[in-house]
């Protein structure tokens, strides 16, 4: 059977012309070097039943698309009698290179020109009965569309094909690739070990996992449920593992540190011990829950399931004054504040950035989520915990949107929504790695920055004057404390907390360790003193209170930067701090009144 | 005339014309819209939410008030 290969650029008329002279006979078919199905079908020509297959369109035979090393592939993989080359007459100046090239392979040719109308309303005339002789090959005008031409192309194909000629050698052709074949293996090589590509899952399977998660009514509910399993997993998963680290690091401390510092003066070894060992190793004991929710974060982001969350809530967001990127930023605010700050740059309308910007910062972050985890642990039991931290997600989000809507007329804005939503993806474990790494990295260079200051800052305020006991009262941390204590007092938070949420205006990390240091304990001894002094009402103000108020430092510096406004940066601080401070008085004093 | 936001799930449609201020049609011609070009409809959001609209290989969620720049031939 003689076999026709059918090849043009993409736009021509080709699948046109393809589907006219093979009528209904199609059929898709896999063929030998290429991994794509084509279409072919058998027809009848000069006496001869021959199949005529449809190569991708492509515009360079010796380019690099996928199209293109497809057409490669066949041709040096299969054998084939005749090649008819379709061009668009009107851009038959920039097409002919084709043409050329397979001349090159040394393929027998019809050169159909299809488009002869448009070509010559636009004032081209082709002479092809010379251009044919300057080609040694025939040429004729056709319509694809009307079919115009066709019997007297498919005449001249006939022609050739009756010649008798051998069919193309494939192995001769390949060789005449060969050049092309060795810069794909190249770029295959350079590709594999030094490119990282996502695996894409075809659109098929997009559009059916779209069906599902972007139901009309199930999608919201859906991405809650999904958030909330989620959050379950990494604080069931990432308990046990904190459990063992903050039990390595007491170990360490008794079994080595303890005897080492045995001898030394006792507000070295109070310092060094209680202080920064104390209040480093009790925030570190949170990094692997971190690395855990940074991973889980990356996967989300990276999946492409958070432009479809834009989309699901568009429609809420509007009537807040924000948009479903909006939203977006929100989520990301729950790794960090910052680079969600730095996100809205994004956004053209400096009223929708402000807005969107004056509502980041009461995104639950990885930060503050250590400070609940270990507030969460000292005072509930593991069956409420999730329930808590769940019911705190749930506060951060109605913070935010109560403070969108209460500004949203300050910030009107009529900025569009549009948004490219990519195939679901999945990252692929070096990008998981590298994104839990640098998270690492992040938490240490803070954990030198902020809190080993932090906590020495903790430790001398609690100790100083030496002499009254430690954090009692005399001590300047308990005359800071006293001095807040009107204002505190009725959001039933003590001198204690009130020094550990000082010192979190710097950065959230910081409160942990600042409670071991008060405390003089860590670990499991402290969350054990903490239960004893303190109630499940107290804690959950006091968790309310650090959720509102200003999140850190850099968050505030970004603020600045990000807005070019130092009255925005300080309307954000005073609106989170008056509404931090009205949440928690109703709360503390509402559960009193009710006899909590 | 019919415009993009008026289209129907599932219905197909060429663009004939984009009247939009010049950053909006910056954006959309980024995206892909360009006269010319066929797309549809995939899916609207609830409460008037935005348009799932497909141009080729590219998926685009856009809002109802956008969708109105942007006029089509059936």
């Amino acid at each position: 059977m003689k076999r026709i290969a059918l090849l043009g650029m993409p736009n021509t008329g080709k699948s046109t012309l393809f589907n006219r002279i093979s009528g209904a006979s199609a059929r898709v078919g896999n063929w030998p070097g290429i991994t794509v199905d084509l279409m072919s079908a058998k027809i009848l020509i000069g006496g001869h039943i021959a199949e005529l297959i449809d190569l991708p369109g492509i515009y360079d035979l010796h380019g690099f698309s996928d199209d293109e090393q497809v057409v490669r592939h066949f041709l040096s993989n299969n054998a084939v009698d005749l090649v008819i080359v379709l061009l668009n007459s009107s851009q038959i100046d920039r097409q002919l290179s084709l043409v050329l090239q397979i001349k090159k392979l040394g393929l027998p040719i019809v050169l159909a020109l299809n488009m002869a109308d448009e070509a010559k309303s636009a004032g081209i005339t082709i002479d092809t009965e010379n251009m044919a002789k300057a080609l040694r090959i025939p040429v004729i005008q056709i319509s694809a569309k009307y079919g115009d031409g066709l019997p007297k192309a498919l005449q001249e194909a006939s022609k050739l094909i009756n010649q008798g000629l051998p069919a193309s050698n494939p192995e001769s052709i390949g060789l005449l690739l060969q050049e092309d074949s060795q810069i794909e293996h190249e770029m295959e090589l350079l590709i594999q070990h030094h490119v990282q590509i996502p695996a894409t899952l075809n659109d098929n399977t997009t559009d059916k996992i779209d069906r599902i998660l972007l139901h009309k009514w199930l999608g919201l509910p859906i991405f809650f449920a999904a958030m909330f399993i989620l959050f379950q997993f990494i604080f069931t998963a990432g308990k046990p593992l904190q459990d063992g680290l903050a039990w390595a690091l007491n170990t360490f401390r008794s079994g080595l540190l303890d005897p080492l510092f045995h001898s030394s003066p006792a507000w070295l070894s109070g310092l060094l011990l209680d202080g920064v060992y104390n209040g480093v190793a009790t925030v570190a004991a949170f990094v692997p829950i971190i690395i855990l929710f940074f991973l889980v974060m990356s996967i989300v982001e990276d999946s492409g399931y958070l432009s479809r969350a834009a989309f699901l809530m568009d429609a809420i967001m509007a009537k807040m004054g924000l948009d479903g990127r909006g939203f977006v930023m929100m989520l990301m605010g729950f790794g960090c504040n910052v680079p969600a700050l730095m996100g809205t740059r994004i956004m053209r309308s400096r009223p929708m950035r402000l807005l969107t910007m004056l509502v980041i910062p009461l995104s639950l972050c990885s930060a503050r989520l250590q400070v609940f985890i270990f507030i969460i642990a000292a005072l509930f039991t593991a069956k409420q915990a999730p329930i808590i931290l769940f019911a705190l997600y749930v506060m951060s989000f109605l913070t935010m949107f109560l403070t969108a809507v209460l500004f949203q007329a300050k910030y009107k804005n009529a900025e569009p929504f549009i948004l490219e939503l990519p195939p679901y993806r999945f990252p692929t474990l070096r990008q998981i790695i590298l994104r839990g790494w640098q998270e690492v990295k992040h938490f240490l260079n803070r954990a030198t920055k902020f809190i080993v200051i932090g906590v020495v800052l903790v430790w001398a305020m609690t100790h100083f004057p030496t002499d009254v006991p430690p954090a009692s009262i005399g001590t300047l941390a308990g005359q800071v404390g006293l001095l807040f204590a009107p204002i505190l007092d009725p959001i039933g938070i003590n001198s204690q907390l009130a020094i550990a949420l000082i010192f979190g205006f710097v950065a959230k990390e910081i409160v942990v360790g600042a409670l071991a240091v008060i405390y003089g304990l860590q670990g499991d001894a402290l969350m054990a003193q903490m239960a004893m002094q303190i109630d499940w009402v107290q804690a959950m103000s006091f968790m309310l209170f650090t959720l509102i108020y200003t999140p850190c430092l850099s968050t505030i510096a970004t603020l600045k930067t990000e807005a070019k406004s130092t009255a925005f940066m300080w309307l954000s601080i005073a609106w989170s701090l008056g509404l931090a401070w009205v949440v928690s008085f109703v709360f503390y004093q509402s559960a009193r009144a009710l006899g909590y | 005339m019919r415009l993009l936001s008026q289209l129907k799930i599932g219905q197909f449609a060429v663009i004939s014309a984009i009247e939009a201020d010049e950053s909006l049609f910056h954006r959309l011609t980024a995206l892909g819209f360009r006269v010319g070009k066929p797309l549809s409809i995939i899916r609207r959001a609830n409460f008037n939410g935005p348009l799932h609209v497909r141009l080729g290989t590219t998926d685009v969620i856009l809002r109802s008030n956008d969708a109105a720049r942007i006029q089509i031939t059936q």
